[in-house]
């Protein structure tokens, strides 16, 4: 067979031409890759740089012994996780059925639902976190309505603390849980349920059997959407936990701003970038990363 | 499983409606259904076949009458409870179970022992000529091989009733042909009473004992398939099955005449209604070859002779401009020897073959 295709005719010029447009193409990508390599590669490069730089500008591992050493760093990334676990519990909690209701509603409904859900999305997250203060203080709505309506019988503490950080939390990531999973469950074929259901099967065990599984890969990207989105979290934690509730972002910002100490910084940086990829490489084990970023099945 | 022969069961429908809006998907609908039937309902999309399948199977909740699964009343039964195998046109496998998973799980549902459930899967995948394919993925499989696992699907736990909706209506058509036979075949074997829907005559023609070809929310004819084709009874049902030309004919004096001709005809129809002479290609000859003195001749014009491999079709004009046309086999050189357009021919029609149809669509 080679011998025979050295001898067919244009074989070399054909070969040429697919080599020229390689290059072509090549150089076609060639601004994103640049791209890529500006606003990606450089800074993050430079933030592993940094995190091995001592306080006396040599190289050093000080940035990461610290974070062992101290019980501080320690308490820091329970809460982080802490935090980021019951967030995206409660999302699961509320979000799942929401979108389980939003999937079963006419077209009509369900986009306007879909709209009630993205508006706050669209909405500045700085503007929703205060909003959340203003409505949880002790004079707030929730406090006065809860006693008006004999609910609780004096104001009670609900934000400055875990609880208020956690509302705000589950109320800015809802949306990124339920639009994969509200995909996910549009994209199952009401045959399926229909065939369960002519198998033999309950209403109850379609839902389980056929409906849940089919819906779980979009649950799952959903989840881990919220859960990655959390580690890194800012300024929900930052005005509603009242320094009681201090995740790793919060320690960074201290870090370059209080102590202008970016090495430790840097390092934090890095150590939650770790885990992050870490968690996000888990679970592409178990489901398509595309279905997080909205690329279908 | 020759033991579901004995279990099938006889399905009694009557005067069921149903209606969305000022739509009347079903209108009335009374049908009986034979214990171990094969039945077809046959019409053209929108026309309720599906509809009433639904009502069937459970999924569709009609607004009034009643449905009979031997002598159990089931309208009110939701699906689960039915107990009948259905097979869907998109097939509807769980992608998320294996081939065995997708077969299994009407057994699983009914908490049969899991030896046993292993053993009724290979089985039923055996009787599709599946065997062996259990740990398969579906979306490993082919069009054809998920039709089978469908079916299987649909067997495993012995329904008395098998509904089929237009099972074959995504495969090629040669896959398809030969699925019509193997479906039959399987019914043969199992003896469910089998209501299958088709907008495909052809499909209907093959496979069922009787056809009940559905319009308009209407049972239009219920008969065997040589019934609907030969004596359509009116022509709705004669210009959906086959092909057919329909002549204007005046029936007075008992007789009945077409362009002043009597016409030599079998059965005649009783009623008064407005006649129409149905003529189908295959029944057409040339003349005079041998014409039998009990044919009907008309003269025509050729227009078109075209070639088909196993047979040709000749498309021809009567004085009156009606074309009609007239489909012939092949041996040897006869399309050479064919008349060519602007011929003029006579082509007969057999007495038997001259039927006469009520000029209403039901």
């Amino acid at each position: 067979m080679a011998d025979v295709s050295l001898h067919m005719p244009h074989s070399d010029g054909l070969r040429r031409d697919g080599r020229l447009e390689r290059l072509r193409l090549f150089g076609l990508s060639s601004p994103a890759l640049l791209m890529v390599l500006v606003v990606l590669v450089i800074p993050v490069g430079w933030l592993f740089y940094v995190s091995f730089i001592g306080a006396n500008g040599q190289f050093s591992l000080e940035n990461y012994e610290r974070m062992i050493e101290r019980k501080s760093y320690y308490r820091i990334f329970v809460t982080t996780f802490q935090v980021s676990f019951l967030t995206t519990g409660l999302c699961i909690l509320i979000g799942y059925p929401l979108a389980y209701f939003m999937s079963q509603l006419p077209n009509r409904w369900a986009n306007i639902a879909l709209i009630t859900v993205l508006v706050p999305f669209w909405t500045s997250l700085l503007v929703r976190t205060y909003a959340w203060l203003v409505l949880l203080q002790k004079q707030g709505l929730v406090n006065q309505w809860a006693i008006s309506l004999g609910v609780w019988d004096e104001p009670i503490k609900i934000v400055h603390n875990m609880t208020g950080t956690l509302i705000g939390m589950v109320h800015i990531m809802l949306p990124f849980l339920i639009l994969p999973v509200y995909n996910a469950m549009k994209a199952i074929d009401h045959d399926y349920l229909k065939a369960a259901s002519n198998l033999g099967a309950s209403p109850r065990r379609a839902f389980w059997t056929v409906f849940f599984p089919l819906s779980a890969p979009g649950l799952l990207a959903g989840s881990l959407m919220v859960f990655v989105l959390c580690l890194g979290f800012f300024v929900t934690p930052a005005v509603l936990g009242g320094g009681k509730v201090i995740m790793v972002s919060m320690k960074i910002v201290s870090n370059i701003e209080l102590f202008v100490n970016w090495g430790a910084a840097s390092a934090l940086g890095v150590v939650l970038l770790v885990l992050t990829v870490a968690i996000l490489w888990v679970a592409s084990r178990f489901t398509s990363l595309s279905n997080m970023t909205g690329g279908g099945h | 499983m020759t033991e579901v022969l004995s279990k099938a069961l006889p399905i009694t429908v009557r005067n069921v409606t149903k209606t969305y809006g000022a739509v009347h998907a079903l209108d009335d609908v009374s049908l009986e259904v034979k214990s171990g039937e094969f039945l077809t309902l046959l019409g053209p999309s929108g026309s309720g076949k599906t509809t009433l399948l639904m009502v069937l199977a459970g999924f569709t909740r009609p607004d009034g009458g009643s449905l009979k699964f031997g002598e159990d009343e089931v309208i009110r039964k939701p699906p689960h409870l039915r107990d009948v195998g259905m097979v869907f046109q998109n097939y509807a496998l769980f992608p998320h179970m294996t081939v065995a998973g997708n077969v299994g799980y009407p057994l699983r549902l009914r908490k049969t022992p899991k030896a046993e459930i292993d053993e009724r899967v290979e089985q039923a995948l055996e009787t599709v000529q599946l065997g062996g394919y259990g740990p398969r993925r579906i979306t490993q499989l082919s069009g054809g091989q998920k039709q089978r696992v469908a079916v299987a699907r649909s067997i495993v736990f012995e329904p008395r009733i098998l509904l089929m909706d237009e099972p074959l209506s995504a495969l090629d058509k040669k896959l398809r042909d030969q699925m019509q036979i193997e479906l039959r075949d399987l019914h043969e074997k199992l003896g469910m009473t089998t209501v299958y829907v088709t907008h495909d005559q052809r499909e209907a023609l093959t496979m069922s004992d009787r056809i009940a070809v559905v319009n308009h929310g209407r049972i239009m004819q219920l008969g065997t398939p040589q019934e609907i084709y030969d004596a359509p009874a009116n022509r709705f049902v004669a210009d959906f099955i086959g092909d057919s030309t329909f002549l204007p004919v005046i029936q007075e004096n008992g007789e009945v005449t077409y362009a002043g001709t009597p016409l030599k005809h079998a059965g005649s129809p009783s009623r008064t209604d407005k006649l129409l002479l149905m003529i189908r290609p295959e029944r057409l000859q040339l003349a005079p070859t041998d014409v039998s003195d009990t044919a009907n001749l008309f003269e025509a014009t050729v227009s078109n002779v075209v070639y088909q491999g196993d047979s040709y079709v000749m498309y021809a004009h009567l004085p009156d401009g009606t074309e009609v046309s007239l489909r012939g086999g092949i041996r040897g050189n006869a399309v050479a020897e064919l008349a060519a357009p602007g011929d003029r021919v006579a082509l007969a029609l057999d007495a038997a073959d001259t039927v006469l149809i009520a000029d209403h669509d039901g």
